[in-house]
């Protein structure tokens, strides 16, 4: 319809893709954790990252996002991969350990080297800027 | 059954119109995606502005202008509603009617064109006592309004905390999901790099003990210049109004442009320049780039604030002289008004068959209008200052991007990434100014009923122009560090301006007496009678005996008593329940901390062992209790 582009080359597609947690946002959303989102996942995802979900929901769904290997913690190993992905690799890997090991001095509450859902919660809902990046715009 | 299915599907439906109608939604949207939500967050906070501005601008247009210009009585039926014979001439020529003088000056559009009978109209419809109520509820709303605003914010903040989980929120909340657009993903993954490599190193450096002395001495320098530079401001302004008094005096037509606008292209130069200044000077100052924005953002304000109210001294100054003027005019009018009855009277001796004696209303003369010059000021600044920000952005935006973009062809080094490159969007230069412009809105709309209105023309044209200029010359910033709790401190600016430009306007309606040849309040000692006088007139006398009780000093007091007594106290409230608060977070740790420790203990896990406790303890009441229910288990 009109003039805009409808039918994209994978490069194409590569361009728009600019956030560094676009494949874990859909195997979070998707039912069987591969990145298959039916419609019932898809309205669940805009609904969540929208202006008017409530803070808890955001925090519960950021936490499941951020936790790469699906365990229920945020363990190191997923904070540097979150790292690396947010620097696109211009860390250097004494950088990168440094900040892991600062994230967990702070925000783990329990002690027991990884971020449960109460200590992520407890961090994030503090943090000022959560509400308004944590957020898309339809 | 399918009465609840259609009305669930009306309400769906009513949810999407109300989403539908939301005005510029796609634009800043597509701001958002290529600038971030910071440079969103200033075009949301003017969208907020114009709602604000729509709602007085419905007030004074319905309950003041409208039914003066449908009941009242029209141009040129008194004297205080035609344009003195002197300047008919010159009445609807541009240059007057620019300058709000002429046939503007004589309209709906200022305070001297109403009139001052009790009712008008066939609906006997009270015009002094409505313009009046209209003017304390402009500022009343307006208060209710940001307040609310702001206590909004307070809730999503979680408050206090500020540098304890630095390193976690930097990981978990620096990526923008609002982003789509490539360059823009860019610039944010630099600039997450470079925050992190910022922190890294702060966190790794030792305490560098620097020239202390040094730098105290560079600070104590640079906030010696700022002070020259706000006092050399404010006598600039003060100067200007004294030679814009001179330049009223003299015949308009000898005076050039500049002579005309003076004091108000100084003050917006003032406002545009001063703030560059600043920043020139912060470099002496070595602070680290945060405080450093904070620093610079309560210098700019402490500038704009000077200015606003030396302005505003220099105008009591000019009314005070008014007033003044009034008596010599009063006197000189009843000198005239004797010399008509004269003539008057030796009309109906004489010809009595001739044609009947009369004055035109343009030939009376006139008094002083204190209240049209005020109001005719805050118009002409609103309207300069809307013009300087025009021409700022077209020369300084546009055509700075036009020549980078197209001279950087033919030229020796790269315009592109060197100087002068494109410019970035100044968020906090532009909330400040609107923040501002609001203030004097605030100030004027008394004065002036139009300007609510001429303030809506312009946010509406702002809105699609600094949107047009973002999208087309600026670029986003390639540092991107927000001062963080932006949002409440702006409207805890607004708030500030609010009450500042408000308490001018009360003392004024207050304290000095109205023109008495001009507006709705002419003839009264003071404005405020006219609440006196409509309980005398229109209410049962027994409603105006007992506010007339109510008024009693002694029970006036009493009720501030009262009040501050119930302030301290939800104060103290509020302060014992944030201590408990604490209380019980330090009790969930220390729980948290022994049920970890302990959990060998209990073969079914720790999580049933809480569930037993949370759900089976219907004797504990509320969390404290079971925290320590738990914690004695344990010890």
């Amino acid at each position: 319809m009109g003039n805009k582009q409808t039918v994209f080359t994978p490069e194409q597609l590569e361009a728009y893709q600019d956030n560094p947690f676009r494949q874990r946002i859909a195997q979070v959303f998707s039912e069987d954790g591969d990145g298959h989102l039916t419609l019932d996942n898809f309205l669940d995802m805009f609904s969540v990252m929208s202006e008017m979900a409530p803070r808890d929901l955001k925090a519960y769904y950021a936490f499941k996002i951020y936790d790469f290997n699906n365990d229920g913690y945020i363990c190191a190993w997923d904070l540097e991969q979150t790292v690396t992905k947010l620097t696109r690799g211009e860390l250097s890997a004494e950088e990168v350990s440094l900040v892991c090991e600062k994230v967990l001095d702070e925000a783990d509450g329990d002690h027991d080297g990884r971020l449960s859902l109460e200590d992520f919660q407890n961090m994030i809902l503090r943090a000022p800027d959560f509400l308004s990046t944590f957020h898309i715009r339809i | 059954m399918m009465m609840a299915k259609k009305w669930a599907k009306f309400l769906r439906d009513f949810e999407n119109f109300k989403a539908a109608c939301v005005p510029w939604e796609n634009k800043i949207k597509a701001i958002e995606s290529q600038f971030g939500s910071s440079v969103a967050s200033y075009f949301l906070f003017l969208r907020w502005m114009y709602g604000v501005n729509m709602v007085l601008f419905i007030l004074t247009f319905s309950l003041i202008m409208l039914p003066e210009y449908l009941w009242g009585l029209p141009y040129g039926s008194l004297p205080r509603k035609t344009v003195p014979r002197a300047e008919e001439a010159s009445a609807a020529n541009f240059g007057v009617l620019y300058d709000f003088n002429g046939l503007a000056q004589y309209s709906v559009l200022f305070y001297g064109y109403y009139d001052n009978k009790r009712t008008i109209g066939w609906m006997n419809f009270r015009l002094p006592l409505s313009y009046f109520l209209v003017g304390i509820m402009c500022i009343g709303y307006s208060f209710l309004v940001v307040l609310k605003a702001m206590t909004k914010n307070i809730g999503d903040n979680g408050g206090g905390d500020d540098n304890t989980f630095n390193f976690s929120w930097k990981v978990f909340t620096s990526w923008d999901y609002l982003i789509g657009n490539p360059e823009t993903a860019d610039n944010k993954f630099n600039s997450i790099t470079m925050n992190f490599k910022e922190a890294i190193i702060e966190e790794r450096a030792a305490q560098v003990e620097e020239n202390v002395h040094l730098v105290r001495f560079l600070r104590f320098l640079a906030n010696f210049f700022v002070f020259l530079t706000l006092g050399g401001s404010g006598y600039l302004i003060f100067w200007a109004v004294k030679r814009s008094q001179e330049f009223a005096q003299q015949d308009p037509d000898t005076l050039g442009w500049w002579e005309k606008n003076e004091m108000n292209m100084v003050m917006s130069l003032l406002g545009m320049f001063c703030p560059t200044l600043f920043d020139l000077f912060a470099e002496l100052e070595d602070y680290h780039p945060l405080i450093a924005l904070k620093w610079l953002l309560g210098r700019i304000f402490a500038l704009l604030l000077g200015n606003l109210y030396v302005f505003i001294l220099a105008l009591m100054d000019e009314i005070n002289n008014k007033i003044e003027e009034e008596k010599l005019v009063k006197a000189n009018i009843t000198l005239w008004e004797a010399n008509m009855i004269k003539a008057y009277n030796a009309s109906l001796t004489g010809n009595s068959t001739g044609a009947p004696f009369f004055v035109h209303p343009a030939d009376v003369p006139r008094g002083p209008c204190w209240e049209t010059m005020v109001g005719q000021e805050f118009v002409r600044l609103t309207v300069s200052d809307v013009l300087t920000t025009y021409v700022t952005i077209l020369i300084g935006d546009f055509l700075r991007a036009c020549f980078v973009r197209f001279c950087n062809y033919c030229w020796c080094w790269d315009l592109e990434y060197g100087y002068p490159s494109y410019t970035e969007f100044d968020i906090s230069g532009n909330v400040l100014a609107l923040i501002f412009n609001q203030g004097m809105i605030w100030m004027g709309s008394f004065f002036a009923p139009s300007l609510p209105g001429i303030n809506i023309l312009r946010l509406h044209t702002s809105m699609y122009f600094q949107c047009w200029a973002v999208m087309c010359c600026n670029v986003p910033e390639a540092r991107v560090f927000k001062a963080s709790r932006s949002n409440n401190f702006y409207l805890g600016m607004l708030l500030l301006i609010l009450f500042l430009s408000t308490m001018p306007v009360l003392y004024m309606i207050v304290s000095l007496p109205p023109s008495f040849d001009c507006g709705p309040f002419s003839g009264k000692n003071r404005m405020f009678e006219v609440i006196g006088e409509t309980l005398e007139h229109d209410f049962p006398s027994w409603m105006a005996k007992i506010l007339r009780q109510l008024s009693n000093p002694g029970l006036v007091i009493a009720v501030v008593l009262v009040m501050a007594l119930t302030i301290y106290y939800l104060n103290a409230t509020a302060k014992g329940q944030k201590a408990a608060n604490l209380d019980l977070k330090k009790k969930m740790k220390q729980l948290q901390l022994l049920v970890a420790s302990n959990s060998h203990r209990y073969p079914g896990g720790p999580e049933v062992l809480l569930t037993m406790l949370f759900e089976t303890s219907t004797l504990c009441e509320g969390l404290e209790n079971k925290c320590g229910v738990a914690i004695s288990l344990f010890t």
